[in-house]
């Protein structure tokens, strides 16, 4: 087992030596940025002392070094458009997307699971029946396109809620919170959802199948000729069985909701991380290109070893199996 | 193709080559599938109607000659106040109509789509065949290589690639080469799917007598790879294909949407519905729910014709 962590633990560390190859080939041969950030009227004056200033001059390796060292302190120097520090803009979005993944993924993960117990167990009903098509349309229909339908709804006809923005927000220092303040939970509702429908639908249908399958099995049988509660069997024998690949599929779902929160940023105009990396990819703003990259991957792999662990504290056949 | 007298002679007609695709299993599920039917003329429909773009579209949405200013924010169906033009799914601000946009709009998104679908389906298949025949170290980086790009979403790694490219190419030409970086982009972040399951088959073709056949004959190792093992691998790979359509379909909407893709001189359905949110909230519904619809009626039915096609082509399901 714990040679079995090693390894992944030093697979993980490859893979962000890889992602940080390709973050610093990005800032070494992408564009210039002397373009992006001087205007048509430059001197050449002006764009030498740039260049000194932003250390471009200097050979590759040196330039190779100085990135390696800085990114593990995580410095990005500063954003080409913007002209402030990466890491500091990055620290002041981060609470904003944060915030609206852990109440998206929470929500794909309880409604995923309960929807998908009830579409189990209520196999042929009406309603699993209504549950199941739409779900097949909520994976056909691309995340923008449900954000737009939600604000169509509920600001455009209704006026419920806003439809961009974070509300008013909380500044506690180090972290801006959106959960204290009546605006700031209105503002999270609609692009929460928008962001949480597709995993849900993706959590539901795995929990279902696997729900299924588990069903089917003899212990199941055994527990109902026994006369045991149906309610105690599907929630206690059942469900803890189909928790293994569920518990997979959120882990690497979580960085999908990450990479996702992109797009209803955009649509909400949501003042998070994946807004910067949108405005950053349009402009070519290659440290924050870059830093975004290395932070997500950060988050990806993280994720996934956690996930990786969790399977020895879920499943006790694994530690048997793969022991030593 | 048909053979009368040969057909009269025999007591069993022999049937000819339509007939017997018309009976054969496949087709046999295809017409027993009514969902797989409806979707496949949906699709069938729509792709017809975005290659004859040109015919079927009553302006030319791209020329500036034909615009009329005044024509603009024209309600479907409605004549204008000030020209009197009537249009059949209204006009944009710009006084285009809406239906040409979309025919043009649908014609780059189904370009893109394949385009990048192909690329994607070209790389994987290679390189899967490539890991799973030769093994050792190919294999090994190669599949390291999908192992690293499967951790991150595609549509990130579309949208990074997006971004280097358009670091690379110069700011002039960036407009032009919008389509082909993003056919780029889409395809490079999507040949995993491929490679894996190629290589997979790969792996277990690769141990069989017609391939030591083969290899005994002194058949070239590319030959082996592309004459003998890839015919037998083609079933799923059409299954991912097709799946991969509506996917790459929904990317390039969604980067164009995001304002990294198509631009708006030559705008794809995402483009045209980016355009069309901004007049959400005045009231002029039909710039962005007709896009909004051919997008959602192309992804969903290429998905519905996927999902068939997954249990129709699967063994195990017969």
């Amino acid at each position: 087992m714990l040679g079995y962590i090693l390894r992944r633990v030093a697979q993980s560390a490859l893979v962000l030596l890889v992602v940080g190859f390709v973050a610093f080939s990005m800032f070494r041969f992408v564009g210039d940025p002397i373009d992006n950030m001087l205007g048509q009227e430059r001197t050449l004056e002006d764009i030498e002392r740039l260049r000194a200033q932003l250390g471009l001059d200097d050979n590759f390796l040196v330039q190779y070094y100085r990135f390696l060292e800085q990114a593990v302190q995580g410095n990005f120097g500063l954003s080409y458009r913007q002209g402030r520090e990466v890491s500091e803009i990055l620290m002041e979005r981060l609470p904003a997307t944060l915030e609206l993944a852990f109440v998206s993924g929470m929500l794909a993960l309880i409604g995923g699971i309960m929807l998908g117990i009830f579409t189990a167990i209520r196999k042929r009903g009406v309603s699993s029946n209504v549950i199941m098509s739409v779900s097949l349309i909520g994976v056909s229909l691309p995340t923008f396109l449900i954000g737009i339908v939600l604000i169509y709804i509920f600001s455009v006809e209704l006026d419920m809620l806003p439809s961009f923005g974070r509300g008013e927000v909380v500044d506690l220092g180090w972290w801006t919170t959106g959960f204290l303040t009546e605006s700031g939970l209105k503002a999270l509702i609609l692009p929460a959802i928008t962001l949480g429908l597709y995993q849900m639908t993706l959590i539901m249908r795995l929990v279902r199948t696997e729900m299924l399958e588990v069903l089917r099995m003899d212990y199941i049988r055994f527990a109902r000729a026994r006369g045991i509660k149906s309610r105690v069997i599907n929630f206690k024998h059942a469900l803890k069985n189909t928790l293994v690949p569920v518990i997979t599929i959120t882990g690497l779902q979580l960085g999908s909701i990450i990479a996702f929160a992109i797009i209803t940023e955009t649509v909400f105009q949501w003042p998070g991380v994946g807004l910067l990396f949108i405005n950053a990819v349009q402009f070519v703003d290659i440290p924050v290109m870059a830093a975004y990259l290395m932070m997500i991957s950060v988050m990806f792999v993280g994720i996934n070893l956690i996930v990786d662990m969790l399977y020895f504290a879920i499943d006790p056949r694994l530690r048997v199996d793969r022991g030593g | 193709m048909t053979d009368t007298p040969i057909q009269e002679a025999a007591p069993k007609p022999e049937m000819t080559r339509l007939q017997r695709w018309w009976d054969s299993d496949f087709m046999y599920s295809f017409r027993h599938a009514p969902v797989a039917v409806v979707s496949f003329f949906v699709v069938a429909i729509l792709v017809l109607a975005a290659v004859c773009a040109p015919l079927l579209a009553p302006y030319d949405p791209f020329n500036p000659a034909t615009l009329n200013l005044m024509n603009g924010f024209t309600p479907p169906g409605d004549a204008n106040a000030f020209t009197g033009e009537s249009f059949f799914l209204g006009t944009d601000d710009q006084g285009r109509d809406v239906f040409s946009t979309i025919l043009y709009g649908m014609r780059i998104s189904l370009f893109v789509g394949f385009s990048a679908v192909l690329l994607a389906l070209v790389l994987g298949v290679f390189l899967g065949l490539l890991a799973g025949y030769v093994g050792g170290w190919t294999e090994t980086i190669i599949m390291r290589v999908a192992d690293v790009q499967l951790t991150f979403p595609a549509i990130l790694v579309a949208m990074l690639i997006f971004g280097i490219a358009k670091g690379i190419t110069p700011a002039e030409y960036r407009d032009q080469m919008a389509i082909w970086v993003l056919i780029l982009a889409i395809g490079l972040s999507d040949w995993v799917q491929f490679a894996r399951v190629v290589r997979g088959t790969t792996l277990v073709e690769k141990n069989k007598e017609y391939v030591q056949a083969a290899k005994l004959i002194g058949r070239s190792p590319l030959a082996i790879m592309l004459r003998h093992i890839l015919p037998n691998v083609l079933s799923p790979v059409l299954v991912i294909a097709t799946i991969s359509l509506a996917l790459a379909i929904i990317a390039e909407a969604t980067l164009s949407f995001l304002g990294v893709g198509a631009p708006p001189t030559k705008p794809s359905l995402g483009t045209l519905i980016r355009i069309g949110q901004e007049f959400m909230f005045s009231g002029e519904w039909w710039i962005l729910l007709f896009p909004a619809a051919t997008l959602l009626a192309l992804a969903l039915s290429i998905n519905l014709l996927g999902d068939w096609l997954r249990d129709a082509l699967n063994p195990r399901m017969r």
